[in-house]
């Protein structure tokens, strides 16, 4: 059976096993080609290495989309005495809307380890943490056991695949804030203090990870190196376009009919991801807003998604981001307000709280937001809304601020109607 | 003035603009400091000179030409050629919008806050905020927590600058405070049961605390801000001499606060030292001078007490004199009593009592400073005037001889309390100078009231062989005098009508032309912060 949905357009480069166990073990993984990769890597030496991502144009998959190669080369290029290098491959995992990861590691857990030891070795870490999100028990445990194998069949350890190259492999289990996926956030947190993200300078590359130089990475990331390393940078850019090479795990959900994810070449246009590749949406009910890159980006409205290419420069020219290609689809019934309250209130559990902007913004406007859901709304609440939206932008440490302020913004400006409709009828009770 | 040895010649500078005006600042200087030399005060709760900077409270973000957001001014470092708009439309309005976040959750209760008129929100959201408000939504409440020692907290007004957390950690390196929770549930707590209990430097956090969230629970209700007068003085409880202000209302020590001092204090006192201002309140002072042995005490003015012990002086030329001081008495007093001492006859004793901590404890993140084993201020300058220490460590005994001698006794701020009423039965002449009575001065000839160091000008000198000057805070009781202006009436006599000072700064400069250790001291130049003494010859002089 086909793992939950799939369909005939997608390019399953790193999805291909998902669903299948016999691929979670080593010798199931290796019987799909598992560890050429990092092979070939020992065999053409780091700079080499680099190189190769660097010419694949991967892009980061945590949602900035940075180059990958290009972040590698930022690490110093010999290690000084005393100053370690580490590689942190970010598995925390908490956008609303993403579930990509978590499947990487349920099903190819090995993908992910491989890609973690070519990253190490490229940027000359002896030493990478996997920094797993709290919740993801089962994930835990499929992780656990692969990297029991590695260690066992001498691919993770004192002497990579017999190279005399160390790298050792570290699974940190979270305890679950959303907050600790910040790259510098996951840091402090890796370090037994509280997460809250640092500010920069220093960046991770001088400064990271014990003060020491640190590349951090996200899981797709990661997962999507080895297979660039087996078969070139050239290979995985004959997929996707020329900003953004290669193919992408894409989380829908929502008003689907087939909700799930699907690796498709970047560049796929997203009304065909809505209505061929997930079924349209059921009931043959209207589209009405996309949230494309979890919940942190503006909200798109139907319009915007007609011609919407998904790939970085596309999406990013339909007023939106990317981010991590998690797809929020709503149809003509949803709650606009109900939707942005609930962001919101999420914004607002996750703060760490040290911004003043943040802290104190988004649960503002969490409460402003829930008034005016409940139909006890002032007209003027619209215009602090946004005024609050822009005090939280470009404010604060780390962007979870800004993050918040996107999706208010956006809702506002473009079904601003609907906000007004629920404040008017607030207001009617409010007078008889 | 002071010694501007803070930016030796030499050292790298960059001049940049601020709000349209050029600037100079050593290298490494960041914008917030350099606005500040500049003259630009930029409002900031987390940034404290003294401690880390986490960049998080976002209320110092200026604009910097060239970059794309709005940057903390506390951490950006000032740069050849930059440009810095403190006041542009979008620095202000997003300090505005801060200043309002602030207040979302604030209780607004000023009136019954101790912080209120020196409050770091009030002030800045007077100077920069929004007229209104504009929260519709219930406010958050914490409530009130004891963090046990002196400190309260009120969650309610706290603005989360971290700045108690980042002194335990940094500074007592004692981490006991934290925050937990997160988001605008975030609130500071202490991990254990005992909180700051038994912290001995804990005090400063709530000097630290730019709002009324820490509050000092010997002061609570007490004062509020603006009937205080402040006064800058030295901290009498050890021989750290901590730069302090003596905070005061209706003539009473409220409460001492450190005064900033790089090379003594930092911006920090320690525990002890300011809990320890109620002897300055102490009352059942001497008011008037008075002269006769035991029965024969009666009441006497200044020009006549001192008109008759002159003659009595002049008339035991050449006595055996014994002298005991103080160590809480200034400089300027101690000296004039030892000259007077001299010029009267031969000096054989001149001691002094005061009590001995078992153990320093000292601030490990400023280690400069310390609560020294000596508990009281001016033990160094006492020494370095010829006072030798006796008695225990309870600041008893060691009088004996003193107390049986037949020359000349002269005693100054030390109240006998331990002494037995016969003290000075056989002196032949037995002056008791002090700001209390003692029922070991029954046989006094002359008892004199002098101020306290709280009530007069003078000068101590600390552990660092530094000398400190002390204003006045406190008006003197009747007709209590410093001892200085006592004693240097009577020197000045006693030396055939030299100029008797008439001024703390003329008592000093008496004492720097006349003590080699004092020598090329200025009574301006020490300024408030002090000036190290001279070297002793041959010795190196302590920094
Ligand atoms: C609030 C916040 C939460 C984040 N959470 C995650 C996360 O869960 N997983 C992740 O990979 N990146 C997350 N990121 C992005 C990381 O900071 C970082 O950019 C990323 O891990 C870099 O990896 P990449 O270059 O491979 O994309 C988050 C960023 C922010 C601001
Ligand atoms: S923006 Fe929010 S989450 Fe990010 S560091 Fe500041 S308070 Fe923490
Ligand atoms: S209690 Fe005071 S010093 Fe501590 S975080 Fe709150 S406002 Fe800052
Ligand atoms: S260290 Fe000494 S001088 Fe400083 S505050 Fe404490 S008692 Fe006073």
């Amino acid at each position: 059976m086909a793992y939950p949905y799939r369909h005939d357009r997608e390019v399953r480069v790193m999805s291909e096993a998902f669903g299948d166990p016999a691929a979670r073990t080593l010798e199931g993984w290796k019987a799909r080609g598992g560890y050429q990769g990092i092979a070939r890597a020992l065999e053409i030496g780091r700079a080499a290495t680099v190189d190769e991502v660097k010419a694949s144009g991967l892009r980061g998959r945590g949602g900035a989309g940075f180059p990958t190669g290009v972040k590698w080369s930022f690490m110093p290029r010999e290690q000084n005495p005393g100053r370690p290098h580490y590689l942190l491959c970010n598995a925390d995992e908490s956008e609303p809307g993403t579930f990509k990861d978590r499947e990487i590691i349920r099903w190819t857990p090995h993908q992910l380890v491989e890609g973690c030891l070519i990253g190490a070795y490229a940027i000359g870490a002896a030493h990478c943490y996997i920094y797993l999100r709290g919740e993801f028990f089962e994930a835990t445990g499929v992780l656990a056991q692969a990297l029991e194998e590695a260690y066992a069949a001498g691919l993770a350890g004192p002497d990579v695949l017999g190279s005399g190259v160390q790298i050792d492999l570290t699974l940190h289990v979270g305890a679950g804030a959303y907050i600790c996926g910040e790259e510098t956030g996951l840091m402090n947190s890796l370090e037994g203090r509280r997460g809250e993200p640092r500010i920069k300078p220093p960046f991770p590359a001088a400064a990271g990870a014990f003060g020491m130089p640190t590349t951090i990475n996200n899981v797709e990331t990661l997962a999507a190196v080895p297979g660039i390393l087996r078969h070139g940078g050239e290979w995985y850019r004959q997929w996707g376009t020329e900003k953004s090479p290669g193919t992408k795990l894409f989380c829908v959900s929502g008003h689907v009919s087939r909700p799930g994810n699907y690796e498709l070449p970047l560049g796929f246009p997203m009304m065909d991801l809505i209505e061929d590749v997930c079924g349209g949406i059921p009931g043959g009910k209207a589209l009405k807003a996309v949230i494309p890159g979890g919940s942190s980006v503006p909200i798109m409205s139907a319009d915007e998604c007609e011609s919407c290419e998904l790939c970085y420069e596309g999406v990013a020219a339909a007023g939106s981001m990317l981010g991590c290609a998690s797809v929020i689809v709503m149809d003509e019934t949803a709650d606009i307000v109900k939707q942005v309250r609930r962001m919101a209130d999420f914004y607002a559990h996750e703060s760490c709280g040290q911004c003043t902007p943040c802290r104190e913004g988004t649960a503002w406007a969490s409460r402003i937001l829930r008034r005016i859901e409940e139909g006890r709304g002032k007209p003027d609440d619209l215009d602090t809304l946004l005024q609050i939206s822009d005090q939280m932008t470009g404010t604060t440490i780390c962007v979870l601020s800004d993050s918040l302020a996107a999706p208010i913004v956006s809702a506002i400006e473009k079904f601003r109607d609907e906000f007004l409709a629920l404040i008017r009828r607030g207001e009617r009770v409010g007078a008889a | 003035m002071p010694d501007n040895g803070r930016s030796p010649a030499g050292a790298a500078t960059v001049t940049l603009t601020i709000d349209d005006r050029e600037v100079t600042v050593p290298k490494g200087t960041s914008l917030l400091e350099a606005a500040a030399l500049q003259g630009t005060a930029l409002p900031h709760y987390c940034y404290h000179p003294g401690l880390s900077a986490p960049a998080q409270c976002r209320i110092c973000l200026v604009e910097v030409e060239g970059a794309p957001k709005l940057q903390p001014s506390c951490v950006t470092m000032a740069q050849d050629g930059q440009v810095v708009k403190t006041d542009s439309p979008e620095a202000l309005k997003m300090r505005k919008g801060v200043l309002e976040f602030y207040l979302v959750n604030h209780p607004l209760d000023c009136p019954i806050c101790d912080m209120s008129g020196e409050c770091k929100l009030q002030d800045y959201v007077f100077a920069e905020g929004r007229e209104h408000g504009r929260g519709r939504e219930p406010k958050r409440v914490f409530g009130r927590d004891d963090f046990g020692g002196d400190v309260l907290y009120y969650g309610d007004r706290c603005v989360m600058c971290t700045r108690c957390v980042r002194f335990m950690d940094e500074v007592a390196r004692d981490s006991r405070l934290t925050v937990v929770e997160r988001g605008s549930r975030a609130v500071i707590d202490t991990f254990f049961d005992e909180g700051l209990e038994g912290a001995s430097f804990a005090g400063n956090v709530v000097d630290i605390c730019p709002v009324g969230a820490l509050v000092s629970k010997d002061f609570l209700h007490k004062a509020r801000a603006w009937d205080l007068d402040s006064t800058p003085s030295v901290c009498p409880g050890c021989s750290q001499g901590c730069n302090i202000e003596l905070h005061t209302r209706d003539n009473l020590v409220q409460r001492l606060k450190p005064r900033e001092n790089a090379e003594v204090n930092g911006h920090w006192m320690c525990d002890f030292g300011r809990a320890n201002y109620e002897g300055l309140n102490r009352g059942g002072r001497l008011e008037a001078p008075a002269a006769g042995r035991g029965a024969k005490r009666r009441p006497a003015g200044w020009d006549e007490a001192l008109g008759q012990l002159f003659a009595r002086l002049q008339a035991a030329a050449g006595a055996d004199v014994k002298i005991v001081g103080s160590a809480e008495w200034s400089c300027e007093g101690l000296a004039a009593l030892a000259a007077v001492g001299a010029e009267t006859g031969e000096v054989s004793a001149r001691v002094f009592r005061s009590r001995c901590a078992a153990d320093e404890d000292r601030l490990p993140g400023f280690p400069a400073l310390a609560r020294r084993r000596d508990l009281a201020p001016n033990v160094d300058g006492a020494r370095t005037l010829g006072f030798s220490r006796v008695g225990g460590e309870d600041a008893a005994g060691g009088l004996e001889e003193v107390a049986a001698h037949d020359g000349v006794l002269f005693v100054l701020g030390d109240d006998l309390a331990d002494q037995e009423a016969a003290f000075g039965e056989a002196a032949s002449l037995f002056v008791y100078m002090g700001a209390h009575g003692s029922e070991a001065a029954a046989n006094a000839d002359f008892v004199l009231p002098v101020t306290t160091f709280a009530e007069q000008e003078g000068t101590f000198v600390n552990v660092q062989q530094r000398v400190q000057r002390f204003w006045p805070g406190l008006r003197a009781p009747g007709e209590a005098r410093p001892a200085w202006l006592v004693l240097g009436a009577l020197l000045a006599a006693l030396r055939g009508g030299e100029a008797a000072p008439a001024s703390a700064a003329a008592a000093f400069s008496w004492l720097a032309g006349e003590r080699a250790a004092f020598a090329g001291l200025s009574y301006e130049g020490l300024g408030a912060e002090g000036a190290p003494l001279a070297a002793p010859a041959g010795g190196n002089g302590a920094a």
